[in-house]
This record gives structure tokens, sequence and C-alpha cells, in this order.
């Protein structure tokens, strides 16, 4: 690695960068405000049990979001991702069967999830071929395998110590699934911001060429980026399946769509070279806090939908509009 | 429907943007109706018969609500928001029997009435689950359907799904059991046109060829009804074959008004909820209680009887024609 990489910002050089540099501010000031909303709009919000029941609205996804936002930071995506818990849960499901111990599950739900990741990384590393491409086809492969296996029949039977990872408590209402959260954002705010590799995705999504110019072995970085979206996806897939204590087919259905909107409300640049893990850490702060709040008042789905929609195209134009306004 | 939700739709966006207050009067008994998914005629018409129920016991406030899309993860977000709040029971037609019995077990550690209805969950996740008819009544009503409208005896034949379908072949085999009471009814043939539209049609045709002097089709699934119904249309002979069984009066008013059908069945969507709503409100006030062999009251809809997995079957299925075909045909 040469020592000319430190020098490429965080960001795309262009004058929204000052906005954008309030962005994760911004969104503080959203999750903030939501919070007062919330706890104003109904007198069941401010309850501490209730506020950890609501983080399970957002935790697992947020793993899988870690990830993806370094990925989409390179320039890449995985829409394949909610389809890789589907595998990894049906893997888990069937290894539950044969008589699968906690310990083999969990390394059967990882190993699926790498090697889904390893897959959709091939394809894109080696072949060549367009991310969105393949993992819209990757999307369609691994939950028809799931499908295929289970057509519309459950796996149940989960050890009673496997429940821990989707149910469990570490202490009082802090549940397991936060605390991976809170572990593993500390993780890829460390390796994003504070590493040399952390410096090449931010590279590579700015200009690939440059990069590849520079000595970053591109192809490794991006491939290593696809195993680690395929690896929080089988992450998530544990934490998800040992909530749930059953596997079906639809399982996370649509979750791909979620997560990327997570992603992109956290201020990452869909067309990658910028973002930062606190924005979506925020992120998942807004988008369960938004969920849960609506959810107490009892607000049908459809509708939380659009607000999030509303909230998403809000936020990312307001720095514009704001720029608009001045200029 | 759309005014409700845009009166929502502004709540949500007031919530998201301002302050509101004033939230539903603590002391009446709250009940959440949870649907598979919002905005389905079929769950919209249980949601009308739930608020008859609340109209009718006072004191009652009827939370209906669901996910966006059928998913069990939805489900189960509605029912932490309503454990959060604290309600007095839910009602709820399940996505997935499984997945969804560890967030109801947390709503019954919380002292939540919790019964399902329609979709069941299983028995670990509920108190009690309501089946809207029972296979042996099921079975019963599609043979007698075709023999209402026979009284000197004829041909019948049946179009089901698949030769695998567990629910029709129940269903089929019932009716069997009970062609006794029917008698000069004969049962000529089954096909199968796999619940695909096409296929059925093709299979309604073949048997209006084979035999000349059919009387009835009876079709248990809502794909085969639909193009049998077509089938027979299309030949010309309606009113001289009827075809009955089980569909959805939205797709079949046109079979109605053509005389290709002269009566189908299918449970009542707002009988459902009214009677879901009943037993709810009664096993949270402690006026019954769950168990093997137990019998709940459902207000109009009489008594159910609790088998030993805590289920009961609310009714016959209820008959549609061209008495009733247009006040239904516009709920599902």
């Amino acid at each position: 690695m040469s020592t000319t990489d430190r020098f490429i910002p965080d960001r795309l050089q262009s004058p929204l960068e000052r906005r954008l540099k309030s962005w994760e501010s911004l969104l503080l000031l959203v999750a903030i405000a939501i919070f007062i909303a919330n706890s104003f709009a109904s007198p069941y919000f401010l309850n501490a049990w209730n506020l950890s029941d609501a983080t399970f609205n957002f935790t697992e996804k947020a793993m899988i979001a870690f990830a993806m936002a370094l990925l989409i930071i390179s320039g890449e995506i995985d829409l394949s991702v909610a389809s890789i818990i589907a595998l990894a849960s049906t893997a888990m499901g069937a290894a539950v069967q044969l008589g699968a111990g906690t310990p083999v599950l969990i390394l059967v739900g990882l190993g699926t999830g790498l090697l889904c990741g390893a897959f959709n990384g091939f394809l894109v590393t080696r072949m060549g071929l367009p991310s969105i491409v393949v993992t819209i086809g990757t999307m369609s492969l691994f939950r028809g395998i799931s499908y295929i296996v289970l057509g519309d029949q459950a796996f149940r039977g989960y050890p009673a110590d496997f429940a821990f990872f989707g149910q469990g408590y570490v202490f009082w209402v802090i549940s397991f699934e936060f605390v991976l959260f809170a572990l593993l954002a500390v993780i890829y705010g460390v390796l994003l911001h504070k590493t040399n590799f952390g410096r090449a995705v931010y590279a590579i999504g700015n200009n690939p060429t440059g990069a590849l110019f520079s000595g970053i072995r591109v192809a490794r970085v991006k491939f290593i980026l696809f195993l680690l979206t395929g690896l929080m996806a089988g992450v998530a897939a544990i934490c998800l399946t040992s909530r749930l204590g059953s596997t079906r087919p639809s399982i996370a259905f649509g979750w791909e769509l979620e997560v990327v909107t997570m992603v992109v409300l956290g201020g990452v640049n869909i067309l990658g070279g910028s973002g930062s893990i606190p924005g979506v850490v925020i992120a998942a702060f807004v988008m369960g806090l938004v969920t849960f709040g609506l959810g107490l008042l009892n607000v049908p789905g459809i509708v939380m939908s659009i607000v999030i929609g509303a909230l998403l195209i809000g936020v990312i134009a307001l720095p514009r509009l704001w720029k608009m306004w001045r200029g | 429907m759309i005014r409700r939700n845009f009166t929502k739709l502004l709540a949500g966006t007031a919530m998201a943007s301002a302050f509101l207050a004033s939230p539903a009067l603590a002391d009446d008994m709250r009940i959440a109706l949870v649907v598979k998914a919002l905005g389905i005629g079929f769950f919209e018409a249980a949601a009308k018969g739930a608020e008859e129920a609340a109209a009718e016991l006072g004191g009652v406030e009827i939370i209906y609500t669901g996910p966006t899309d059928t998913t069990a993860e939805g489900q189960i977000e509605v029912i932490n928001s309503l454990i959060a709040q604290g309600v007095d029971a839910i009602a709820i037609s399940a996505n997935d029997p499984d997945a969804l019995v560890p967030a109801l077990k947390k709503a019954m550690d919380r002292g939540i009435t919790v019964i399902s209805w329609d979709s069941g969950v299983a028995p670990e996740g509920r108190q009690m689950h309501l089946n809207p008819s029972s296979n042996e009544l099921i079975g019963n009503m599609i043979i007698k359907l075709a023999a209402d409208h026979l009284p000197e005896g004829g041909q019948v034949a049946v179009l089901s799904a698949t030769a695998t379908a567990t629910n029709q072949n129940i269903w089929i085999e019932e009716m069997n059991k009970v062609m006794g009471n029917y008698p000069g009814i004969e049962v000529v043939a089954t096909v199968y046109g796999d619940d695909l539209a096409d296929k059925s049609y093709r299979e309604a045709q073949g048997l209006m060829q084979s035999y000349p002097d059919l009387d009835a089709i009876i079709a248990p699934t809502s794909v085969g009804i639909v193009a049998a119904a077509q089938a027979v249309q299309d030949a010309g002979k309606a009113g001289e074959i009827n075809v009955t069984g089980l569909g959805l009066p939205s797709e079949m008013a046109g079979a109605i008004e053509s005389g290709a059908s002269k009566s189908f069945a299918i449970w009542n969507p707002i009988d459902l909820g009214y009677a879901a709503t009943m037993i709810a409100h009664a096993l949270a006030t402690g006026e019954a209680t769950a168990e093997p062999g137990a019998s709940i009251p459902m207000g109009r809809m009489g008594e159910v009887t609790l088998d030993e997995t805590n289920s009961g079957a609310m009714a016959d299925p209820f008959v549609y024609d061209a008495s009733n075909i247009d006040e239904f045909k516009s709920i599902f």
C-alpha cells in the first residue's frame, strides 16, 4: 500500500462538500426530533422495555447495512442480501433436522453467508460482470433454492439455547442483538475510517482506475467486501432465525431495499466514493424510531412506507434545496 | 378505506414533523384485529364485523392493523407495538404459524389475550384458534349446493385443484362420506385443473363433452369455479349446468348474473371478524376460558366448541346467490 492513498479525501470533491460534512448532524437532529415527537404522540413510547422492543425493528438490517455501506462506497451493490438470509436460514434449518447443535448452526449460517458472498464476489471481480445485474440474479437464485428445499413447509425445532441470539438479553433491557449491533458499528467504523483498507475502499469508489494505478488491489478489496456483506447477511440470518424460531423461504422478504434505504439515508453516495458509518448508525435509529412511533399510533404499514420514502427524499433533497435557495 | 388512510397519513406526517396529543380513552377495552396485510377486501370486511361486535358489546375499541405485505416479520413489528401499547387482546390472522410464536408468547406473558382466526398460529402461540368452518361442514356444503338445485337427482362432476392439494382432497373425502344423504346424486368424475385458469377451463370443457347429461360441476377451489363457470357460459350451457363450490363473490358475480352458477359458498369475512372479536372479548374479560371442550359465546353467531388443540369452527360456509351477491362482490 503506498502512502499517497492517505491523502485521498473521504468525500467527493464537490460544491456540496460543506453541506455533506454536516450530514450526520442533520440526521441526528432529525432523529432527536422524531424521538421527541414520539414521546409526545404516544404515552407508551418512553418505556425502557418498549424502546428495547423497538430496536429489533432495525438491528438485523443495520448489521447488513454496515457492510453494504462499504460495498456501495466502493461503487458496487449487493441486492441479494435478503435472499442470502433465506438461504442461510434454510441451511441452518436443514442442519437442525440432521441433529446439529447451536455451535454447528452458527458455523452453517456464517458459512452459507460467506459462500454466497464469495459467489457474488467471484462473478463481479473475476468475470467482470456488473454487480447490480449479478446480485439481481443471485437474489432469485438464493431464495429460489430455499423455495425448492422448503416449498410451503417450514423448518422448526431449533435448540432452546439457539433462541438467545434473537430473543436473549445481555443486561436488563439491552438485548444481545443490540449489543452485537453496537459492536459491529464500532468494528466497521474503525475498518472504514481508521485503516488502510478503508482508505482503499474510498479510493476505489472515487476512481477505480486511479486506485489500481496507485497499487491498490481493486478486485481483491471488492471481493473481500462481497465476502463481508455475505457474512453479515449470515449474521443477520442467525439473529432473525433465532428470533422467529423457524424458517420459511419467504423469510426477510424485501429486506434488500430497506438495507439500501438505510445506507443511502445514512449519507452514503449511491454512486460510490463517500459516506460514513456514524451516518448509517443514525439512519438505522431514524428508521427504527419512525417505524415504531408510527406503529404505536397504529398507522397502517403502507402509510409508514410513504413516510419513510418521504423522509428519504426529504433528507436527500434538503442540502440541495438549501443550496439552491442560498445560491 | 381511502378516507381512513388519509386521516392516518395526516396523523403520521403530523407526528413526524410536529407534536400530536390525545391517545385513546384508557378505560375502553382495546382489542387488536391483526390481519395478514392491509388493503385486502376480505380483511377490510372482517374489520367491519369487528366494529359491529364492538358496537354491540360497548366500551370496546377496535385497533385494525397489519403489515404492508404478507410477511411474518411485518406482523412481529405490529405485535411488538401492540404489546407496547398494552392492548387487552390480539386476534390475528397469521402469515406464518411458527414464526409468530415467540412474539405472541411474549404478548401472553404480558397478560394479553391472544387468539388466531382464519389463518392459525401453532397452539403454543395462542389461547385458541377460530376456523371459519370445518372440513366436515365444507364437504357437506359443496354437495348440498349442487343437490339443492337437483330435486330429481342427477349427475355431478368435481373439478378440483391439484391431485395432491390437501384441503381439496379432505373436502372431497368429507363430501363422499355424506353422499348417502343425497339420494339420486351421482358423482361421475373428479378432474384436476391444478388451480390454473386455462387448465381448469379445458378440464371443464372435457367434462361437458364426456358427460352430455351433466347437471352440475362442483369446484371447491376459487380458481376452478371461475374457469368452470366461464367454460359453461362459453358453451352456451348457462342455466343447464350449474357450477358451484367455493369461490369469491367478486370473481363470481358475473357467473351468478349469467346463470352459469346458481349459488356458491365461502366463509363470510364479516361474520369471522365479528366472531373473533366476540371471542377475544369473552376471553379477555374472563367470561370464558380457552380449554379443550369449552364453549365460548360468539354473540349472534352462537357458540364455538373447542377441540383438543383449542381450535373450533365458526359455522357452515356462507351461501352467496343472486339475492346477496351485489352486496358482497365489492367486499372481496
